[in-house]
This record gives structure tokens, sequence and C-alpha cells, in this order.
């Protein structure tokens, strides 16, 4: 099955052939036992977080958290915007939704090493070499994905991305990957029509059952548990969520018709599926420690701004915004200093993140920091709160707990509290 | 509750209940063995006896042939055997024939292989950190073990370690731990706890912070390891590549770096106190003079009365095959979580201790008792030794293993010399070999220290299978490739013949009669004979069955 093509097998087609062709045997039967011939309906109004990831550190200070008259100021000018605060003038269509989104400009997160920064924002636990922690996708995915029976695809995708574990949640938990056109590894069947590939389940059963059969401990029926599951995603009909083509070219352009805003098009599909958490990975580097302007105002930020615009945008008008959460950051921020290069470095000091929808205050500038940029000058903020204030909009108990394989309890958000000025 | 339900059984153990002991279950059977006469191996077979009668459990019958054979080639030269090995095992009447077979394999190349990427995992991780060669690493684990070093002299060179990262591979270990700032006092917080719970089999991380709440380990313990390893850097160099105008990473090396004095550390009620070099009660001068690796790896590796390091080997190296250490975690020993079999535990550390750290000879020894020769399956009187439901490992039958990426990936390619399959030269089947190795890693490198019983299957995982390239290539029936060699041989005409060729090949054993007449029908509807056949070996190397070490 080519998941782009038309003539993809669709569950109704792959059980007409499993009928008409060989004869079902039970082996078959038992296999695809929870298979149906229609998906049940995709229930509304299910929360969801969509992520929106700024690989490599994104310069904060030329985005959400201008200082003209600075000497780190750089470049670019704040404008007004729909909300209560500035922002940069090369972000003119966030701008106008920014009655939507807030800003926290009083992130202090001390890591500023990329691999530890990114297990920082992903986790809120820093790097522990007895643990792995999960990255806050598979949190949610544990937490809300697990309820979403009528979800025949993963509780948590991750769109270009990859590289984030679900630690010791289980690889169930794990990010699915898709690459940004939406094609899924291996997900393509195109050596064997439906009938052969029926016969090969049958024959896998017949084995399957004969281990399960033979009194040696559980490992036999999950792993055909793990089968069973991907044969439904491989006939899903939910898997036309991953297929942006099928939207019209006006719908693509209101994302900003470039390859990001295709990637948050499939997110808000994908959402409207019932999945709960969705990580898009910005297509290009911000690790900007050479020529930061240039590339910012020619290259990331007008992409960034007509793809989290245009998603902004569509799920108001669908009704969604009020259950999804948005929220757009990377490892770190950069430097507020000006290197040689005319680029700025690693900075993890005073950054900023952006954050709404899911009934969280829009409009609003959360913290401050100084004339410079380099300092924090009210309450600062740690990972641990922005996913405090995530899980509060998505309804997840903060005392929820985990255990890691080890037995220790480990808090939601790392005992995060959501940050007051954007819940109630 | 795990935990204090595994304390209490291992209480129960040390204690003997001869009186509940049944003696017609136990004795009547005749005693195993594997042809070794090692007296050790008698006596380990004794304490785990014991174990089993103090709490009334009989174990399982031995594994049959086929089902050893596959353990034990998966276990120590990290891959099944290929069908010929298997038939030629099957046909062996020799009663020594797998003791002969464990020192064959430990001699095998494939050892070296098999325990070089084992180690490289638990020392490094399947992601390499950033700017540490994992290839230098690989290479000082492989001459460690194809020269067969005593394991206290491996580990006192990765503890000691000076230099480059590709001249001396023994300083990957710690410089793997070393990121971020230096001047931060979490620079050396990873490799302290890393270093103590690999080569100590100690958790001494919690007592970074504070007193651990279940021993007398104080929080002082922590930074008297980590005061150790102060003298410490690395130092990453860079070049200048001229085509991009850039500075571009060039190597890293672990260096020393001036440091005296001790180290100061806060108490959880603010208050500031000092630790200087200790390890487990042996302190050391603390002056400018010493060398505090050097002098750690003295104690750690040469001058320990207990000797730690090699209690925390014969620890992960019993979990290794046995699917569960003798402690769990296998890294987690110390008086708060005593081992299930203390008598074993030191009895095999002292021997080991005393064949000069042999790794070998432990590995030897391990395969050669009765419990790694018992089959997977439960008996009726053996349920309650379930581990995976919390309870103490009683070995009273093997415990499944899951394939670890690397073993799979191997496993797949003896079975179905799939990179061979229509690519011609040697050098693009190793090409191949590689890019869907990488592949495999990706997808099914879980986390490099879940226990080997966990099976943590995922839907990328079944789609690699499923659809993916390998399995796909191998079932093409291509020259070259395992299905096709069966195909044309002229001594395996009629369908039985074949049919049991693939089920040697991918599962190491015969089909059963109903297996046989249930796929034979099934068969049937594939569109060609051909596909037939293709179609079972999919099957075959789909299943629960190949996929597990059992």
């Amino acid at each position: 099955m080519s998941l782009s093509t038309p003539a993809g097998m669709s569950r109704r087609h792959f059980l007409s052939h499993m009928a008409t062709g060989s004869a079902m045997t039970l082996g078959a039967t038992q296999f695809l036992s929870h298979l149906q011939a229609n998906a049940a309906e995709v229930k509304r109004n299910q929360k969801a977080c969509i992520l929106v990831w700024l690989g490599g550190g994104a310069p904060t200070i030329d985005m959400w958290d201008l200082k003209p008259g600075s000497k780190n100021g750089g470049e670019f000018k704040p404008i007004s915007t729909a909300g209560d605060l500035q922002i940069s003038e090369h972000l003119p269509n966030i701008a106008k939704e920014m009655d939507s989104l807030s800003v926290v400009r009083a992130m202090s997160t001390r890591e500023a090493d990329h691999n530890r920064g990114s297990y920082f924002m992903h986790t809120a636990y820093v790097p522990n070499p007895t643990v792995v922690h999960p990255t806050f996708g598979s949190v949610v995915s544990y937490e809300l994905g697990a309820k979403r029976k009528e979800l025949e695809i993963p509780s948590f995708v991750s769109i270009g991305g990859g590289g984030m574990s679900p630690g010791f949640l289980g690889m169930s938990h794990a990010p699915f990957v898709v690459d940004a056109r939406g094609n899924i590894q291996n997900a393509n069947m195109s050596s064997v029509d439906p009938a052969r590939l029926g016969n090969r389940l049958e024959m896998l059963a017949t084995i399957e059952n004969g281990f399960i059969g033979s009194n040696r401990g559980d490992i036999g029926q999950a792993h055909k548990d793990v089968y069973s599951k991907a044969v439904n995603l491989m006939t899903s009909d939910q898997m036309e969520a991953f297929k942006v083509d099928q939207e019209d070219a006006a719908m693509k352009q209101a994302y900003g018709g470039h390859q990001f805003g295709n990637m948050m098009l499939m997110a808000r599909r994908l959402v409207e599926k019932g999945v709960p958490f969705v990580e898009v990975r910005f297509p290009g580097g911000w690790d900007l420690h050479n020529d930061v302007f240039n590339t910012l105002k020619n290259q990331r930020l007008p992409m960034l701004d007509t793809g989290i615009a245009g998603l902004v945008r569509d799920l108001k008008a669908r009704g969604m915004l009020e259950d999804t959460a948005i929220i757009c950051m990377g490892e770190f921020g950069r430097t507020p200093r000006i290197n040689a290069n005319v680029g700025r470095d690693h900075w993890a000091a005073s950054w900023s993140v952006m954050v709404g929808g899911a009934g969280l205050n829009g409009g609003v500038a959360v913290g401050e920091t100084n004339q410079d940029g380099d300092r924090i000058v009210s309450e600062s903020y740690l990972p641990g709160d922005l996913w405090a204030t995530v899980s509060h909009a998505l309804r997840i108990p903060l005392d929820t707990v985990h255990t890691s394989k080890r037995g220790r309890p480990m808090k939601l958000a790392n005992g995060g509290q959501p940050i007051k000025d954007l819940i109630g | 509750m795990q935990r204090a339900r595994f304390g209490l059984f291992a209480a129960l153990l040390t204690v003997s209940v001869s009186a509940f002991w049944h003696a017609n279950t136990v004795v009547a059977q005749t005693k195993f063995t594997t042809g070794s006469s090692d007296p050790l191996i008698e006596y380990v077979n004794e304490r785990i006896r014991l174990g089993w009668e103090d709490n009334e459990v009989d174990p399982s019958p031995a594994a049959d042939d086929a089902e050893w054979i596959r353990r034990v080639y998966l276990d120590l030269v990290g891959h099944i055997p290929p069908a010929d090995k298997v038939e030629e095992f099957l046909s062996d009447k020799d009663a020594g024939k797998r003791s002969k077979l464990i020192d064959q394999l430990i001699d095998d190349p494939d050892y070296v292989r098999n325990f070089t990427e084992i180690w490289t995992n638990v020392l490094i991780g399947r992601n390499t950190p950033d700017r540490t060669s994992r290839a230098g690493l690989r290479k000082f684990l492989r001459e460690s073990f194809a020269r067969n070093r005593p394991w206290n002299e491996v580990v006192y060179d990765m503890v000691a370690a000076e230099g480059h990262f590709e001249e001396n591979g023994a300083v990957n270990f710690i410089l793997g731990q070393l990121q971020g700032n230096i001047n931060s006092e979490e620079y050396h917080v990873e490799a302290t706890a890393r270093l103590t719970r690999i080569f100590l089999g100690m958790q001494v991380q919690c007592t970074q912070c504070h007193n651990h709440p279940f021993n007398e380990w104080k929080q002082d313990q922590f930074w008297g390891f980590n005061s150790f390893l102060r003298q410490t850097r690395r130092i990453d160099h860079d070049k200048y590549d001229p085509k991009t105008g850039q500075n571009e990473d060039d190597y890293s090396e672990l260096a020393f770096t001036d440091f005296s004095g001790p180290v100061y550390f806060e108490l959880r009620n603010g208050l500031v106190q000092v630790a200087i070099p200790n390890y487990l009660g042996t302190e050391i001068d603390p002056g400018g003079e010493t060398n505090r690796r050097q002098e750690l790896g003295r104690l750690m590796c040469h001058d320990d009365p207990e000797h730690t390091v090699a209690k925390a080997y014969v620890n992960r190296m019993w979990g290794h095959f046995m699917g569960y250490g003798f402690t769990r975690p296998i890294d987690d020993m110390g008086p708060h979580n005593p081992p299930s079999h203390p008598e074993l535990l030191d009895r095999l550390t002292d021997e080991f201790v005393k064949s000069g750290y042999d790794t070998k000879q432990l590995a030897r020894w391990i395969c050669n008792t009765e419990a790694y020769n018992l089959t997977s399956q439960f008996n009726r009187n053996n349920e309650i030794d379930a581990p995976s439901a919390g309870e103490v490992p009683l070995f009273s039958h093997m415990y499944v293993k899951t394939m670890q990426a690397e073993q799979l990936y191997d496993s797949l390619l003896v079975a179905t010399a799939a990179h061979r399959s229509g690519a011609g030269s040697f050098d693009k089947a190793e090409e191949q070999r590689e890019r869907w190795l990488r592949d495999f890693l990706r997808i099914f490198g879980g986390n490099e220290e879940d226990e080997p019983t966990l099976f943590s299957g995922s839907i990328p995982q079944a789609l690699l299978m499923m659809n993916g390239p390998l399995v796909d290539k191998a079932t093409s029936g291509e020259p070259g490739s395992y299905l096709n060699a069966v195909l044309s041989d002229s001594r395996l005409r009629n369908d039985p013949a074949r049919v049991r060729s693939l089920f040697v090949s991918a599962l190491g054993r015969n089909p059963t009669p109903s297996e046989l007449t249930r796929l034979k029908k099934m068969m049937a509807n594939s569109p060609t004979p051909l596909a037939a056949y293709q179609d079972l070996y999919w099957a075959l190397l789909n299943s629960n069955e190949f996929i597990v070490n059992h």
C-alpha cells in the first residue's frame, strides 16, 4: 500500500479481499479480530497539544522580547499586536493572533548544551545517569492516549523529528515519527496484495499461537498484540490524517504554502482525529552563531510567522483552539550579546517561550527581563512550570505521579506549578 | 512493595526449611551435566537446588538441544546458530557436546564482537555522547576481550585513562560523561554516578543530594567518590576548515587538571560540608601530589578486600545469561537490597578473582550450570518462579529474554543471508548491511539499561519487520539468499523437507506435525509455489518465537 496513491488499501478494501480471497481461517480472524469496517466516530472537543520545536535554540530576544535601544537589541523593531505585548516586526501575522497567544519572558533553564537543554525542555528533568525521563509528548500519550479507544493511529506523533525517548513509560508511548510529507517508514506493503498479506498473517498466527501456548510467560502474547496494532494502523481510515495533499491549495496557502505550513496543517489534521500530542520539528536550524539577522528575517521568521498564524486561525475557525494548546520553543535562547560574526551564542539564563490555546490566557507577557535582556527581573520559570501549565490546560491532574522502572516516584512535570498569569 | 518482597524471599532463601522439602520431587531426577567436570559447577547447582527446595518448586526439565543451542549462540556470540550448525549439533551423539560447544563459542571471533557491542552500549549508551569516540572505545574493548584481559585491568584502564580519544580508547567511558561547563559542580556528577553504578554495582547518586533512605550510605559517600574525579577534564580540539572558513570538531582528550584539597557540598539543611577522596572507607591524601584517578583505580581493582568490582561483574554477567541477576536491578547492590543467593554470589566472586578476573572462564562456568540448561517452559510446580511479576528469581526454568537490536539484526542476516541477496560484490553487501543496521538501531535500539527480559515492542518495529527492506530482501528468493539455497538444494526436493529447513534456519527447531498440516493448507493459498515459501519464511521471521531468546 502506498499512502500517497488514492488506490491504497483501506480497511474496507482489505477486509473484502480477505473475505473473498483465500478462505479466512481461524488464525487470521483472531489476528484481526478487532478490525471493524468503519472506524468509530471521532469524538469532538478532545484536548491536545501541538509543540513547535525550534531545534538549535532560537534567538527569542529577536522574536518575543525585543530590546530596542540596548546594545544587545539587534536590527529588529518591535511592533504592536492584538494582545497586550509587542513582538518582532518580522512576525506580523502572528501579531494579529496575539490575543490568543502569550509569551513567557522569564525562562531560566540553566542547560546551555544542545543535548542537555533539549532533554530538559522536553522532559522537565535534567539528565540523570540512572533514569531516562519521558519526553512530555509521551507523558500526554500515556495520560490521554490510552483513554481514546477510537484512536487507531499512535497518540504521539512527531512530524519531521525523532530523538526523544519515552523513557520509563515504554515504547508504546514513543514518538511515532513521520517525515514532513507524512510518509511513514515501512507502512508500504506494495510487494504483496491484501489476499496474500492475509495468508501471511494466518501463517504468522499459527506459529505465534504455538509459542504463546508453550507456557513461557507473557512475551509471546505481547508481541502478537503489537503486530495487531501495526496491522490495524496499516489499514486504518484514520491514516488519511497524514495526507496533507488532500487539502486544497487555498488551505495550504493559509498556512503559508511552505513545508513548515504543511507540517502544521498535518498537525491540525491529526489533532482533529483525536491525537493528543503532536510535535512539529521546524524544518531549518536555529543555532545561529553567524549572521543571525539576515537568516531570521529572510528565512526562519517568515515561515514560522505564516505557519503558526495559519494554525491559530484555522483552529479558531474550527472551534478547536479552545481545546488545543500550542507551545513554541527550542532547547534554550541565545545570548543577548551579539558576537563578532553577527551571531548569537547559547543562552539559558533569560529567554522566552510562546504558549497559548486550550483555554490559557492570551495576549499576555509573563515575566520580564532587564533592559539588556541578560537578566530576569521578575519571578523566573522552569520547563516544569510550562508543562504544568500545559497539563492544567489539558486537564491532566497535577498530582499525577509516574513510577520509574526502578520504583522511584516521578512527579508530573517535575513538580512544576502552572504559571498563574496564564490560567484562570 | 516489590523491593520489600524481594528482600523477604531473599531472607527465606538463606534459611534452610528442609522440613518442608519433598524428597521425592527433586532428588529422584538424575543429575544434569553438560559434560563439564569443573567442581565449581556442582557447587553452583547445589546452591540453586537449595533455593528450589526451600521454596518448594520443582525445576523444569533440561531444554532440548534445539532450544539450548539457539540460546547459547545468542548469549555467547550474539546471533542465532546457522542451520547447518543446528543440524550438526542435533545429530551429535556425544554426551559432552554442550560443554564442547560452549568452549568452541567462547573462542569464536563473534564472542569478542558480541561482548564489545554489549559493553559499548553499557558504558556509553547506544546514542554516542557528543565528542566521544565510539570507534575508539570499541577498539579498546575489542582488544581487551580478544586477549581475554583480566577484568580488573580493563576497569583500571578506564578509570585511570588519559589522552586522545582514538589513541587511547579507554578514555571514552569517562569522556562521554563530561559534558557542559567544567566550572559547574555538576561537571563530574554523571561520571561519578555511572562509574560507581557500572563498575561497583552501587547506586550512590541518590546520596548526591540526601542521605540514603534505606541504608547507612551518607551524602558524603557520593562526594567522596566525586572528589576522585576532580582532577579530570575534557579538552576539545577544533581545526580550521579552509573550505567552509569555520572551525570544526577535531579530536577530544581526557586530561589531568590540577586540583587538591576537599570538595564542598551542601546538606539539605543548608550546612556546607567537606569530602575528601574516599573509597568505601579508605581515604587518600588529598594533596596536589596525588593522582586521584590512579589511586581510585588501584583501590577498586587491586586493593579492595571486598572485591566489589568482581562482584558487580559477576552479578551483571549472571543477569546477561540468566535474564535476572542476583539483585534487581543488577547494578544496585548494597545492604538495602540483599542478593537472592548470597553464598553463591560470594563464591562465584571469589572464584572469579582467583581465576585472575578471567571473563571467559566466568562465562564458561555459568553456561555449564544446570540452571542455564533448563527449558524456558514453566511446569505446574514452578509458576511462582516469575520474576516479571515481582517474585525473587529461583532459576528453576530459563527466563525468556528479548533479543537486543544488534542480536536481532545479526540473527536475521544469519537466517537469510539477505545482505548477499542480489547484492553482487562483497563491498556492496557490506554497504547494505551498514545501512540496514542504522535503521535497526534507530527503531529497535531501546533503553540499554532495561532488563533483558523486558519486551518493549512498538508499531514501528513491527512495521520494519513486516514491510522493511531487510525482510523483503530476505524473502525475495534471489540468488545468494538462504531461501534460494533451500529451494535449489537437490537434497530438499519435497515440501516437508523444505519447510523443515526453513523452520530450522529461523527457529532452530523442526515444525510440529500439527504446524506442518496447518501451514501446508495455507501454503496452498499462495499464488505460486515460490510465493508459498516466501510467505512461510516471512511468517517465521516475523514470529514471536524468532524475536525472543528462550
